[in-house]
């Protein structure tokens, strides 16, 4: 169905300039991970387990992630489930339905390609993507007062 | 600011979306919509294991929540998707796809240092 897949996926590609192990060490080291997502990660990413993290981002509260790594192949393939937009503190997420994350890496000319999809978007509840989507509005708030600020000064 | 009483407009505007579309006869109806156009009721029920009386209620359903409108041609209706409701809907995508993009832009940072 159309319609399901327009709604039900995200799919980025985007080549960077360093090798394929280069890349493949900041997916799947954890630490790492956290550094460049903006999340301070305790333990170590592997196939089965969980890891758990706080978002550092400045705009987030004091949110728990919770990251549960289904694949690993060296410097080709990772993917992990997780609640997408779970950055509500104090709500419990772990009964509601995850999306899942998928990580592919390919050597080219200049570099890496690197190809992210998330998908399972039509099974998170509508409250759920309603308050994300208060969330985008307040964001767009934020930035509005930033660059009033700005120009004020 | 008063963009922050948007942001709960919005909500209290699309939960019913959500819920309109919670359905997969209703799915598979706005999905129709969508990809060959405007279709009467008897377009829509051709075909369908669904009675047309059933398809009716569905189609009800999604007008309220505002996704769908209908229209009398002679003697048939012919129904239609209400597009900027459908846009809304996106919006929610379009929200977490920008989040990915902006850590993307994160990683390049990080592994080109």
């Amino acid at each position: 169905m159309k319609l399901h897949n327009a709604t039900d996926r995200i799919e980025k590609e985007i080549v960077l300039r360093a090798p394929q192990a280069r890349v493949w060490r900041a997916l799947a080291n954890a630490e790492e991970f956290g550094a460049w997502f903006g999340m301070k990660l305790e333990g170590d990413f592997a196939p089965g387990g969980s890891v758990h993290g706080q978002i550092t981002l400045p705009d987030h509260g004091q949110v728990t992630i919770e990251i549960a790594i289904e694949r690993m192949d060296p410097e080709t393939r990772m993917s992990y489930r997780w609640h997408p937009y779970a950055v509500e503190s104090g709500v419990d997420y772990s009964s509601e339905p995850t999306t899942l994350v998928e990580f592919q890496l390919e050597e080219v000319a200049e570099g890496t390609r690197l190809r992210v999809v998330e998908s399972g978007f039509d099974r998170i509840p509508a409250a759920r993507r309603a308050e994300a989507l208060r969330m985008n509005d307040a964001g767009w708030a934020e930035q509005l007062e930033n660059i009033a600020r700005h120009v004020a000064s | 600011m008063s963009l922050h009483s948007t942001g709960w407009r919005e909500v209290s505007r699309t939960a019913p979306m959500f819920a309109a579309l919670g359905d997969e006869t209703r799915l598979a109806l706005v999905a129709r919509l969508s990809s060959e156009g405007p279709l009467s009721i008897t377009r829509l029920t051709a075909g369908s294991p669904v009675t047309r009386q059933a398809i009716t209620k569905h189609l009800k359903v999604l007008a309220t929540a505002g996704l769908v409108s209908d229209v009398r041609r002679g003697r048939e209706r012919i129904w239609e998707l209400e597009p900027e409701q459908m846009e809304a809907a996106r919006a929610y995508l379009q929200h977490v796809s920008k989040r990915w993009d902006e850590a993307l832009g994160r990683l390049k940072q990080f592994v080109e240092d």
